[in-house]
Parts: structure tokens; sequence; C-alpha cells
């Protein structure tokens, strides 16, 4: 029969012979082996405090993205909710009354904006559906909580910090 | 007739059996950090590295663990039993350590104290007998535990030491006709005024090692534990500390089997050369003390070394290892150190 790769062995069959059957030159052998490994590399990441880079598409939670003057960008167009396939995406839309042009971008916001994150598959769909650049999937990947409804994450969740108030924050 | 009592022997004795046994309960709990690691490192992983610096804290929290778990004894169990079966095999593994030669004398005060507990002139064979013994805390155990992977491990443990107490008992007669004397502390002066005895008793020393790896149920020879077919055994029904005492018991076990090896065949707490360093008295005793740890944690780390190296024996191979292989070879041992003692001694004139 022919071999599917060049590393087949044959079996060998044949009685072992006195210095086999001594077992210790093999056993040694293979002490040699455990020896070698007790030095080699450890392929373990200490976790919490390393962690493995990721590559720069990688998706993880999300977060609601600001404009330049910390606006909100989020215009609560739906189409996030719609593309989601797992349909972890829920929203209410609100209009912008006046005096409220500093904080959002559009005349149509997001009064609230919730992701089960149990229900959500990190496809990423949302963040290609999104037409105002407003939800990104960050680095960040393991949400832990005690309770179920810990993992739905709201707009207080996700939002990113207020770029220019996060500025006077750090100076203080 | 008037009873002078000597105080201070009294004294000087209590404090040397409390350290002996601090530091082999110390060892042990030790080993137990040690094994992990040595296994992780082996498996090119880190080991336990969480609790305290290295992991340095890990065998406070598994002890404490096991204080505060639930103690179950099983309803159709032997209850007097079920609790000395553990309680046995602690007792018995710490009792080995009395007739260790931990080091040569100190002088402390004017006073002579000898770091043995007890230089008894059948050292070794008070050795065999509490090995002996150490099988029934399995023994009881496995039986009182009403399992039956339990009993089948207390078969497995009663008849494998049973089966290796003869090869081991043969090469150490083979040994004691080298050294004339059954007191530890002979053998171990008699090795640092001539050769270590590993020299003179090569195979003695093989078949003494692989017995112990029996006698301590280590791998390969862990076959009354054999997780994968008796569900750990003997110790299957335990829980709490009571598990803890058995696993606790195996680890005094293996570091009272490599002080004595390191005894026996090592020049236990003598080392070359120390006669000649110009230094004696206390010195040279607390030298002598860290070469036998050193020793002592060799064979440690070579019990550990071998159990993440080779797999575990199955039972017909573990028979036949020790009734067709060791006792052979060890009665051709005692053979041919008898004829080469007789050649040494009278030449060819028989």
């Amino acid at each position: 029969m022919q071999s599917l790769t060049n590393r087949a062995k044959p079996v060998d069959r044949r009685p072992m012979t006195f210095a086999e059957k001594l077992y210790l030159p093999a056993i040694a052998k293979g002490m040699g082996i455990t020896l070698k490994h007790l030095f080699k590399k450890k392929a373990t990441v200490n976790y919490p405090e390393e962690t493995r880079p990721f590559s720069p598409v990688f998706r993880g939670l999300h977060i609601l993205n600001r404009d330049e003057m910390g606006r909100e960008r989020c215009t609560a167009c739906g189409l996030c909710a719609v593309a989601c396939p797992a349909e972890a995406i829920t929203m209410e839309a609100a209009e912008r009354l006046p005096g409220e042009e500093h904080l959002y971008r559009e005349e149509k916001y997001a009064a609230r904006y919730e992701i089960n994150m149990l229900r959500c598959i990190f496809c990423g769909f949302c963040e290609e559906a999104c037409p105002k650049q407003a939800v990104y999937m960050s680095e960040t990947f393991a949400p832990a909580n005690y309770q179920r409804k810990g993992f739905i994450y709201g707009k207080e969740d996700m939002l990113i910090p207020h770029p220019q108030k996060q500025i006077k924050e750090n100076n203080q | 007739m008037e009873f002078t009592i000597d105080w201070y022997f009294i004294i000087e004795k209590l404090l040397l059996i409390s350290a002996v046994l601090g530091i082999s309960l110390v060892v042990a709990m030790y080993s137990t950090w040690g094994e992990r690691k040595v296994a992780a490192w082996i498996q090119d992983r880190r080991g336990p590295n969480r609790a305290g610096p290295f992991g340095l804290l890990q065998p406070l929290a598994d002890g404490g663990k096991l204080f505060f778990k639930e103690e179950i004894i099983p309803s159709s169990a032997n209850r007097f039993l079920f609790i000395m079966g553990p309680s046995l095999a602690m007792f018995t593994a710490c009792l080995t350590s009395a007739v260790i030669p931990w080091g040569d004398t100190l002088t402390i005060a004017g006073r002579e104290v000898s770091l043995q507990i007890a230089d008894i002139n059948i050292g070794v064979l008070w050795i065999m007998m509490v090995v002996g013994m150490g099988v029934y805390g399995i023994m009881i155990g496995g039986w009182a535990s009403n399992n039956k992977f339990s009993l089948l491990a207390a078969c497995r443990g009663a008849s494998q030491v049973i089966s290796y107490e003869l090869p081991m008992g043969l090469a150490l007669i083979a040994l004691f006709m080298i050294s004339g004397s059954l007191s530890l502390k002979d053998i171990v002066e008699q090795q640092r005024e001539g050769v270590w005895f590993v020299l003179l008793q090569p195979i003695g020393f093989l078949i003494f090692l692989i017995c112990s790896f029996a006698e301590t149920n280590r791998t390969p020879f862990d076959l009354p534990e054999a997780e994968n077919e008796l569900n750990g055994g003997y110790h299957l029904e335990y829980s709490s500390m009571k598990l803890g005492f058995y696993l606790f018991a195996e680890y005094i076990n293996m570091f009272i089997s490599s002080v004595l090896m390191a005894t026996l065949y090592f020049g236990g707490y003598a080392f070359p050369f120390m006669d000649k360093l110009g230094i004696d008295g206390n010195w040279l005793t607390v030298l002598g003390i860290g070469a036998l740890f050193l020793k002592t944690l060799f064979f440690i780390f070579f019990f550990m070394w071998v159990r993440w190296t080779i797999p575990r024996f199955r039972y017909d191979q573990l028979m036949k290892l020790g009734w067709k292989v060791l006792i052979p070879l060890a009665l051709l041992n005692m053979l041919i150190t008898g004829a080469w003692i007789l050649f040494r001694e009278n030449g060819f004139n028989f």
C-alpha cells in the first residue's frame, strides 16, 4: 500500500533482544528526554500579567465612539441591530433637543443602547454595518460578572471617555 | 536503690524528636509543591505560581483547603477502621525516621549530642518492620471503605509490598555482609572511612532503588492508586484531611526512602574528604547535615523525575519483575558479594 506521507515507519515485530529486555537503557533514554524538557522554554503565557498580542483585526468587546469634539456619533439608525445575526443589540432612539448639540452629533441619538454580551458572537457585522463609525470592537475580550444582567452592556459601559473632559481630569 | 533521671537527656531527645518530625513534615509539605513544579517543568508548563512568590504558599493553601472540606464517612463503611487507616499510614510513615543518623555529634555546652534519636543495633531491621507495617494503612483503609475498587487496591497494595520486600531485604543482606553491622550509624561511619557502598554494591543499590519505588507506591508502581483503572484505589472514599493524611504519608515515605538510600549507599552525612578539610566539631557536623539533605533532595527529585517519565506497569508485569527478575538478581548479588568477601580475606585458600 502506498503510504500517505514519507514519515511512515514499518512496525518492527521482531522479538526483543536481551539489551532491550533489560529496559534500563530505554528508561535512561526517556529520562534524558524529560530532563531536556525540564529546562525548555515554557509555553505558558502568565495571563493577567502578560497578554498574548492580538492581530489588528481582533474582535473583542464593543465600544461606542465619540467624534473629536466629544459628541456621541451614534444616530440610532438600527442598522447594527438589523445586521446582528445573534440579535444581541437593542436600542431606543430619541430626538436631540435644542441645547444638546454638544452631546450628540446628529439630530437623532440613541437614548438607550444595549448589547447582550452573552448573545453576542463577536462576528463584527455591527461594526461593518455602522454608517457613522460609531460602534467598534476593542481588544478587551473577557467580560466577567456574577449575574446575567451584568452582561447586558449599556451606553455607560461602552461609551469611550470624553476626549476633552478626560484631558481636564488628567491635568487636575 | 535510687533512680536518677537525666533530665538533659530527656529534653535533648524530645527536642530532637520534634525537630525530626517537624523537618519530615515540612519536607513532605514542600515535596507536594516540588512535585507539581517538576511535573509542570517536564511538561513545559510553569506550575503553581499564584500563592506567594514562586507559588511557595501553595502547600499551605492546599492544606487549608483539605481541612475545610466536608468530611464524609460512607454509611456502609466500618467507622473505626475507616478512621484508623489514614492514621496508621501517617503513624508508620513518621516512625521510620527514629533510627536515621541525621548527622554526627554536636557539642553543646560540653555535652555530646548525637543527632540520631535511637542508635539501636538493629536499625535497618526496624525500618523493614515499619515499612512492612505501612501497608496496613492501605489495607485497612481499602477494606473499611466497603468499595470494590478500594478493596482491589488494598489487595494489590498488600501483595505488592510483600513481593518487593523480599528483593529489598535480600539486597540489604549483601550490604550487611560488607558492613557487618545493622546499625545505621556504623554503616555511615564505615563509608566515612572507606568508600560509599554504592561503589561496592551497584546491583544491590539498583534493586533497592526499584524496590523503594514499589514500597512507597510511586509511579511506575503506583498500582494501589491507579487513578485511571481503580479511580484512586484505597483512598477513593476518603475526603478532607483523611485523604490529606494518605497523600502526606506517601510524601513522608518518599522523604524517608530518599534519606535511607543516601544513608545506606551514598555515605549519609559523610562526604568525600570531610576529614581532610581541617575543620572539626560542630561546623563539620553542620556541613554533614547539609550533605545528607543535598543527597536526599536529589533522590526526592529522582522520584518525581521518574514519575513523570515512566508509565505505570501492568499488574502481571509488576509481579513478574518482582519475583522473576529482582529476587534472582538479588540472590546472585548476594552470592557474588559472598564470594568476593571470601576471596579478599582468604585468597584461594578455602
